[in-house]
């Protein structure tokens, strides 16, 4: 059984009381470029997911607790929950660090627009 | 060649005190280059690999698997046949596979105990009721033997079940497909694996596929722990670990694997002779000829691959299965185990032809996979030797996502995983 800490209000728990909610750090890419979306662009964005054998990244609710959403680093052959962060943040770095195949690709894309933006201002 | 066995093949060994059996299949080192080569040796690679041989005359196959034949999930189910889908794509290929079952073990001359002995669908509310009698029209035009009975018919054909109106999910009526039943995992494996051998394909354990090699968009073989094997066409067919090889090829799939259990008790004398599913209350159930009552319940709602399921599903299978079937209650649980099931979006399976030439793939079964085994091989041989997808395959193919063509069995599955 999974046991669980949640990073908003602190209440320890078990599976039961939180709520899986599946990939983390999914755009809807319509959101942002609704008039250039190819109909593989909003499939991957449906159905695609990364399911990686080791070091995920996922949204949880901690359904008993606050009630928020919140996101985990879990690894899904050990089960052991790596690290806990807000919704509208990225994995400390030392977790993402350890990130492989496609999420790797992802984080390092983030970093890469975080960059580009930073640049730009 | 193999010698048949039959009676008197079994009278001579006695006679021999059984010393002088042969092996059921070889045990080959792999060789430079197939024609052919199929990831995964479970059901339905094995399938494949047979189907590839026997139908399509391509004997020069090798099946890769990194543990043991039938290993995976093949190991790891309730043996469940049935065909009662809704969906027209799914009739046809779950009625392929069912149909095939029943004279598997003639074609096989090898016994996989097919036993059709009945699949009861309980409806333990309304609106489960007429979902299922929607299921029982659209069976009804495609011509499947399948028809919904009430309560009491389900208490003539399953007399330990409680009808009793009061109780939380009460039986409403019942859907029934008689011709669908069990059969044994192991066998259906193994009578694949030798009818594969017998006809020259190689089948390769303890061979774990670690890369997949690529000549621009074609494939031209594999990277294993025993070296590279080329072949120009590849068929992945891993279960929960096809997004892993699938990676390795650069394809991105919409699959999830999740942790499906099931578990058996104690044997018992016989108080159950066909198959009974609860969809609302989550469980299903059957009695193996051993005795012990094997059960079945829904998904962990975490992507897993662990093979170690969670205990809030398990109680909450048998907490279900204790209501409806209140005689089980001091029943003792023998053992537990789980799958790594690889999950859709709408339920379906993908037997499909991918972005890279040669390289073809048949996942996404789910929790449904080992009624499927000798359609799915059936239809992706043919998928692989004329490198288009067979007519029952077509639906099923990856590009249903993005044309949204779903194939929606999410209500249909046994339980709502």
């Amino acid at each position: 059984m999974l046991t669980l800490v949640c990073p908003v209000c602190g209440a320890h728990g078990d599976e039961t009381d939180f709520h899986a909610g599946g990939q983390a750090h999914i755009r809807r890419p319509a959101s942002h470029d609704p008039e250039h979306i190819s109909d593989q662009e909003q499939a991957d964005y449906l159905f695609t997911r990364i399911n990686p054998k080791g070091l995920h990244f996922e949204r949880w609710r901690c359904d008993r607790g606050c009630g928020k959403w919140f996101h985990a680093a879990r690894d899904t052959v050990t089960l052991e929950f790596k690290a806990y962060y807000g919704i509208t943040e990225l994995p400390p770095p030392d977790i993402m660090a350890q990130a492989r195949g496609a999420w790797a690709d992802y984080f390092k894309a983030r970093q890469k627009a975080a960059a580009k933006a930073g640049a730009k201002s | 060649m193999q010698p048949r066995y039959s009676i008197f093949s079994l009278a001579r060994n006695a006679l021999n005190y059984h010393k002088d059996w042969e092996r059921a299949w070889r045990s080959p080192a792999p060789k430079a280059e197939y024609d052919a080569i199929i990831i995964g040796a479970g059901g339905h690679g094995l399938a494949t690999a047979y189907y590839l041989a026997k139908n399509h005359g391509i004997t020069n196959v090798a099946v890769l698997e990194k543990g043991w034949l039938g290993g995976g999930n093949s190991g790891r189910n309730t043996t469940i046949i049935r065909s009662n889908y809704l969906q027209d794509p799914s009739i046809a290929i779950y009625e392929l596979s069912r149909s095939l079952y029943e004279d598997l073990s003639q074609d096989f001359n090898y016994n996989v105990m097919f036993s059709p002995r009945g699949v009861l669908m309980l409806c333990q509310t309304e609106h489960e009721l007429r979902a299922f009698k929607r299921t029982a029209h659209a069976n009804k035009l495609a011509g499947l033997d399948c028809r919904m009975v009430s309560p009491q018919e389900a208490k003539e054909i399953l007399p330990i079940l409680n009808i009793d109106p009061q109780c939380r999910y009460p039986v409403l009526g019942a859907y029934y497909q008689p011709r669908g039943g069990t059969g044994r995992h192991d066998a259906v494996c193994w009578g694949y694996a030798r009818g594969a051998d017998q006809r020259g394909v190689d089948i390769i354990q303890n061979c774990e596929v670690t890369g997949i090699m690529r000549d621009g968009a074609r494939v031209t073989g594999v990277e294993t722990t025993r070296g590279p094997i080329k072949a120009k066409k590849i068929g992945v067919v891993t279960a929960g670990h096809v997004t892993t090889i699938m990676d390795m090829a650069g394809v991105r799939m919409p699959i999830e694997s999740q942790c499906l259990q099931a578990l058996v008790s104690e044997p018992i004398k016989p108080i159950i002779d066909c198959v009974v599913m609860a969809n609302t209350v989550h469980g299903y159930m059957s009695q193996s000829d051993k005795g012990d009552l094997v059960i079945g319940g829904g998904t962990d709602s975490y992507n897993n691959y662990s093979q170690r399921g969670s205990f809030p599903a398990l109680e909450h299978t048998i907490a279900a299965l204790v209501e409806t079937f209140p005689i089980l209650s001091r029943l003792k649980l023998m053992r537990m185990w789980g799958g790594i099931v690889d999950m859709t979006g709408d339920r379906s399976p993908i037997i499909s032809k991918t972005p890279v030439d040669g390289l073809f793939v048949n996942c996404g079964w789910g929790t449904g996979g080992f009624k499927s085994i000798p359609g799915s091989g059936w239809v992706f041989a043919d998928t692989i030797a004329n490198d288009r997808p067979h007519p029952i395959a077509e639906a099923f193919g990856l590009n249903r996502f993005a044309e949204g063509r779903f194939i929606d069995e999410s209500v249909a599955a046994a339980v709502a995983h």
